[in-house]
This record gives C-alpha cells, structure tokens and sequence, in this order.
C-alpha cells in the first residue's frame, strides 16, 4: 500500500470523482463506502494503483487500452468508438474479483471484472502472487546450476525452460552439439509437449464441467510422467536438459516405453474426440467464445495457440528450426476464427503432430555421444573420478565454480506449449549470468484476457481463461 | 545510430551458417542488432514497425552497473540501464533486437504502447523490476510486486534481503 492508505487510517476519504490515479506514484483508490472492519480488510487486501478502478477513476486513454482501441486494426475493422462506453457511469455496473484463490484461475491468478448484469466489460488480470524474484536468483546461480532454477518457472512444460536457457549458454559458448544431443532433446519436449497439453485438456474439460476428460486427461499423462521418472529421475523439474547435452544417456527400453505410448495415446485422442469434440454442449459453450482477431493477437504479441487460432501459421519450430526440426515431418495445425474451440481443437491435434515427432525420433536416433565432449563444459565420466585426481578436481570445479561464458548477450525463443518461450542471456565472462530474462508466454498471452472476454458472459469468463492456458508460475517467475 | 550484428557482439562465436546442416545453432540468435539513441528510439522502432515488423516479441531492461566495460559498437555511450526490445517480423521470418541506453539519473523512456500494444505488460514489469519509467504508458504500476514495496529488485545495487536463521537458543532479534 502507498503512503495515504497506510497514514489515513481515521475516518473514510471523501470521494471526488475528477481525481485520477496517479499511475506513476501509485495513489491508491480509496473504496468511498468502507468504514471499520470492512476498510480494514480492504486496505490489508489492496492492490493499490494495479486494481481495477470504476470508470470515473480511469483514464479515458486505460479504457480505451481495455477496449482493443489503441489496437492497430486494418482499415474498416476498426472499433466502433460507440462501443467504447466511456460515459457509463459506475451505478449502472459493478466490479468483482475473482481470485486469486479460486478454482478455476489456475492457480494465484486474480482477475477484476466490471459487470453489467452478467455481462463482463471490463477485465484486468492481477498477477504476482506467486512472483519468486527467479531471474534475480538466477544471477546468484552458475550455469550448471541455472535449469534447476528455470525448469520451475513453467512447471507443466519443464523441458522447454531447460532447454531455452541450454540454447542460450550454447550460443554464447558456441558449441556444437552431438547429433544425438538433439535428437534426445527434442524427444522429451515433444514428450512434454503431450503432457502439458493433455493437462490442459483436462482442466479445461473440467472448467466444461466434464470431470471425464479431467480423469482421463491426467490418466494420460501419467504415463508420460512415469517415463520421466524413469528418464530423468523425477516426475517433474528434471534438470535433465543441460548446458552442454543432456544429464544422462536414455535408458534401455526407452524406444518400447515411448512406442507404448504413442501407441496409447493416440486411440485415446479419438475417444477425446468422441467425448468433447462432437459434443452439441460443448461445442455450443465453445463455438464463438472468447473470440480475437489475427490483427489484435499479433498487436498484443500472443504467440502459441492463440495465434495460430486466428489462423496464423506461426510456429517457431517450423518457421525459426532449433534442435533437428528441420528434419521431420509435422503439421502445424491453425484455426480460422480464433474461438475457444480453435484453441481446443489446435491442442488436441498438436497431439497428434507431436505423437507423429516422436514416432520419427524413434526411427531415427542416431548413436553417439548425448553430450559435448567438451572439458571445460563437460564434467567427467563417474567411473573417472574413483580413478583419477585430476577427474576428481575437475568435476569438483566444474560444479561448484562452474564453467566460463565469453562476455555477450543472446536472445534466443522456442516453442513452447503456450507460444514463444525466449531467453534473453548477458554474460559478462564469468561463470554466472550477468541477466536472464526469461520471456514466458503464459506472461503475455495475458493480455489477451481483456481482449477475449469483453462482451462475453461471466459464465464464460471462466472457460476464456482456461482455454489461454496460463501457468501462474511462469506469469510471475 | 549503430547497426551490428550478433557476431560483433559475441566474439568468438562462429558465425551461422545459413541453411548448411553444419551449423545446428538455433538461428534465432542471428539477428541484427540496432543501437538507436534514446531521441531516436521512437522514431527506430516505428521505422521498423513500418518495415513489417508486426509484432514485439519481449521487453527487458538490464543495469550495468556491475559491468561497465561491456563491449559496445563506436559511437554508442553506455549508459547504466539497457532497455532491450526484440521485435520479430512474421511475414520476413526475421528478428531484430534494439538496444537503447539509458541513464541512471534520468530512467525514462518514451513508451511503444502505441506502436505495439503488446509492449503493456512488458513495460509493466521493466519498471517493476528495474525502475525503467515508460512516459505516456497508460498504466505505469508495479505488475509482479506489492505496491507498498520499496525499490527496484532487479538492480545490481538492490540490496538481497536476508532472513535470520534462528536457533533454538540463539537470542531473539530485539
């Protein structure tokens, strides 16, 4: 709280309805009607300056934001100023909160919404609740060290964090890495990528009120997860993909495990299909909901599945090729009008493109080396060190002073589950990062929110903000 | 304004091949680097905005403090705080990262809110974090922390809080 909430405990501020909040100091709004307990609660639980604010508190220039007005719509799309109802006054609607604790946020996420009846107007998520300071960690950290830190950020998909930062240290190193390096990286985050989306079929079935899909959406990825465990040695946050390879080499059966797979899920995708897609609830609850255009996502930097639900063909592993994309065969799966059900419809048949990924890496797994060979990156082979002083400092030195990264900044995205997931790394030649900057989807697809739900039921509020997919520890890191 | 590009930057480095299977180095980090002046950011961006560049991928900030003799391109004064935009063209498949310095007595820098909208959020949380002003943001508050909370973390000369490990028969703090 600023200053004049924490000083003006007494009685209640009268309330003038030409004073703005002050965006740059943070004045915070004070609730005209509280008095006692009531005020109390309300200061412990205020946000200040980030809430949402009726309208006679907010600037023109912010409800125009919310509007999609400052939007850079082509000619002829632009919004009907009409529409924009700056001059509703505040008795005619009402502002509720949902969260941060509430079921169907996905965790802390808090959202403001101004209502007309049951019509939401207004919306603006509130982030932050769960915000760990993770890149400022990250400058206390070295590099080996660095993915136990990233791997937690977006917990459904831990692979792809790990291995934009190993992208990112590779780059600055400038090391080549061995052909089956790639490949196996490239196994475990399409494997990941069927976990995280699977999950995300399960909660958003569950957020249609079909607790089916939300048992069968985790009874999937079970196994996924079991064969992380097997892989890496945890069920999550791996620290599997390094700077410089991979922790471990595959372990033997791994082509069975994953043929299982594959070979599971993929029936069960028809059956999803049975369940939901050709359902007339669900896809009148779906049909038309939360729907933005490929201009508006574009302009407020959505990448992922709500891009491409507008029918924009952008997929990073196809358009920018990291890893060994180039060389296997998959689709990239757009929708046309950028409704809820486009984005069901792009996850559930990622699946399938991802379980055709894999499939190949299976075929084509080269033999060789899964990590640089490199002494300065790589710490030596167990069996060394029983044998070798020289292995033993080596490894000691590789893990606790870590490794040296030439002085350089990088910038470097993949494609995560949720869009583009980018690194942007400074090193100053020593052996933690100067800055890591982690640019995490869920964080911006965001802005979307307000986009999506304006003019939309409540009711479907919930479904609009399951269906960006937003995974709370990647919003705040 | 300077142009580089990312092998001037990062020496040492080989520099991508392009389209050869000989180098496997993500091409995203072969991108051009443009160094604008903070008068001229505006005017850089929307030029490039213009050229097709339809949407801004991230916003961050770094503070040099720590690292004064970082390599810049000639002509180009460091300052102590770097705001770092990365904008991405989908229609050329082509990323370019413009680098702007600013000084640590004035932070301030003119907003892209109105370029791309997109920059909302990002801006938010440069000057939460690092206490980067963007002039003519429409909502220029914290995004990740507190309002009531002091200072900018993500600055070199934030100081890292310690909680006190307390042991059974250590005496209290007061």
């Amino acid at each position: 709280m600023s200053d004049a909430t924490t000083t003006d405990t007494g009685d209640t501020v009268p309330h003038t309805d030409t004073v703005l909040p002050d965006p740059v100091s943070g004045a915070a709004y004070e609730e005209p009607s509280a008095t006692g307990t009531e005020r109390g609660l309300l200061i412990e639980t205020s946000e200040g300056a980030q809430e949402l604010f009726p309208r006679s508190r907010t600037a023109p220039d912010e409800l125009r934001r919310e509007a999609g007005a400052v939007l850079r719509l082509p000619e002829g799309v632009v919004v009907n100023s009409d529409d924009i109802d700056i001059e509703q006054t505040d008795d005619e609607t009402m502002i509720i909160n949902m969260g941060p604790q509430h079921p169907s946020t996905h965790g802390v996420l808090r959202l403001m919404m101004e209502l007309d009846g049951e019509t939401v107007l207004r919306t603006k998520p509130i982030i932050g609740y769960l915000h760990t300071g993770m890149e400022k960690t990250a400058e206390e950290l070295t590099y080996v060290q660095g993915s136990t830190n990233v791997t937690r950020m977006d917990y459904l998909s831990p692979l792809h964090n790990e291995l934009v930062l190993s992208l990112a240290v590779e780059a600055l190193l400038g090391v080549e890495m061995p052909a089956r390096a790639d490949w196996i990286r490239m196994l475990l985050v399409e494997l990941n990528r069927v976990s995280s989306h699977l999950m995300w079929m399960a909660t958003n079935g569950m957020d249609h009120a079909s607790t089916s899909m939300m048992i069968y959406g985790f009874r999937e990825r079970e196994m996924i997860l079991a064969f992380f465990e097997k892989t890496t040695g945890l069920r999550m946050n791996h620290n599997f993909i390094r700077p410089g390879g991979t922790a471990a080499d595959l372990p033997d059966g791994w082509e069975d495990d994953v043929t299982v797979i594959c070979d599971t899920v993929l029936p069960r995708l028809d059956e999803y299909d049975e369940l939901l897609t050709g359902q007339p609830v669900f896809r009148q609850r779906s049909e038309g909901i939360g729907n933005i255009s490929a201009e508006e996502a574009l302009a407020l930097s959505l990448t992922g599945p709500l891009l491409r639900s507008t029918g924009v063909a952008w997929d990073l592993r196809r358009a920018m090729p990291y890893l060994r994309y180039d060389e296997v065969e998959f689709d990239v799966i757009v929708g046309t009008f950028g409704d809820n059900f486009d984005r069901y419809s792009i996850r559930l048949n990622e699946i399938r493109e991802s379980i055709r990924i894999i499939r190949q890496v299976v075929e084509k797994m080269p033999a060789g080396d899964y990590r640089v060979q490199d002494k300065k990156i790589t710490p030596p082979p167990r069996g060394r060190i029983d044998e070798s002083m020289e292995a033993l400092i080596h490894h000691f030195k590789v893990f606790t002073e870590g490794f040296k990264v030439p002085e350089g900044e990088v910038y470097v995205a993949i494609e995560s589950p949720r869009g583009e997931l980018g690194c942007y790394l400074v090193s100053d030649g020593g052996p933690k990062p100067y800055r890591m900057h982690i640019r995490g989807p869920s964080f911006v697809n965001l802005q979307g929110m307000p986009v999506m739900m304006r003019g939309g039921l409540l009711a479907d509020g919930v479904v609009v903000c399951s269906s960006i997919d937003p995974v709370m520890g990647e919003v705040d890191r | 304004m300077t142009t580089t590009t990312d092998g001037a930057a990062t020496s040492g480095a080989p520099a991508p091949a392009s389209g050869g299977s000989s180098s496997r180095r993500p091409r995203g980090d072969a991108q051009e680097l443009l160094f604008p002046t903070r008068e001229q950011y505006l005017g850089v961006v929307g030029a490039l905005r213009a050229e097709g560049f339809e949407t801004c991928a991230d916003l961050c900030a770094v503070d040099y403090l720590a690292h004064p003799g970082r390599r810049l391109p000639e002509g180009v004064v460091p300052q102590r705080f770097e705001v770092v935009v990365n904008l991405l063209s989908l229609s050329q498949v082509r990323r370019v990262r413009v680098r702007v310095q600013v000084p640590a007595d004035d932070a301030v820098l003119p907003t892209l809110f109105d370029l791309y909208p997109g920059t909302e959020a990002m801006e938010r949380e440069a000057y939460d974090l690092m206490g980067v002003v963007f002039e003519g943001h429409p909502d220029m508050t914290r995004i990740l922390l507190p309002e009531d909370w002091e200072g900018h973390p993500l600055r070199k000369d934030y100081g890292v809080g310690r909680v006190p490990v307390q042991f059974k028969d250590a005496p209290g703090p007061r």
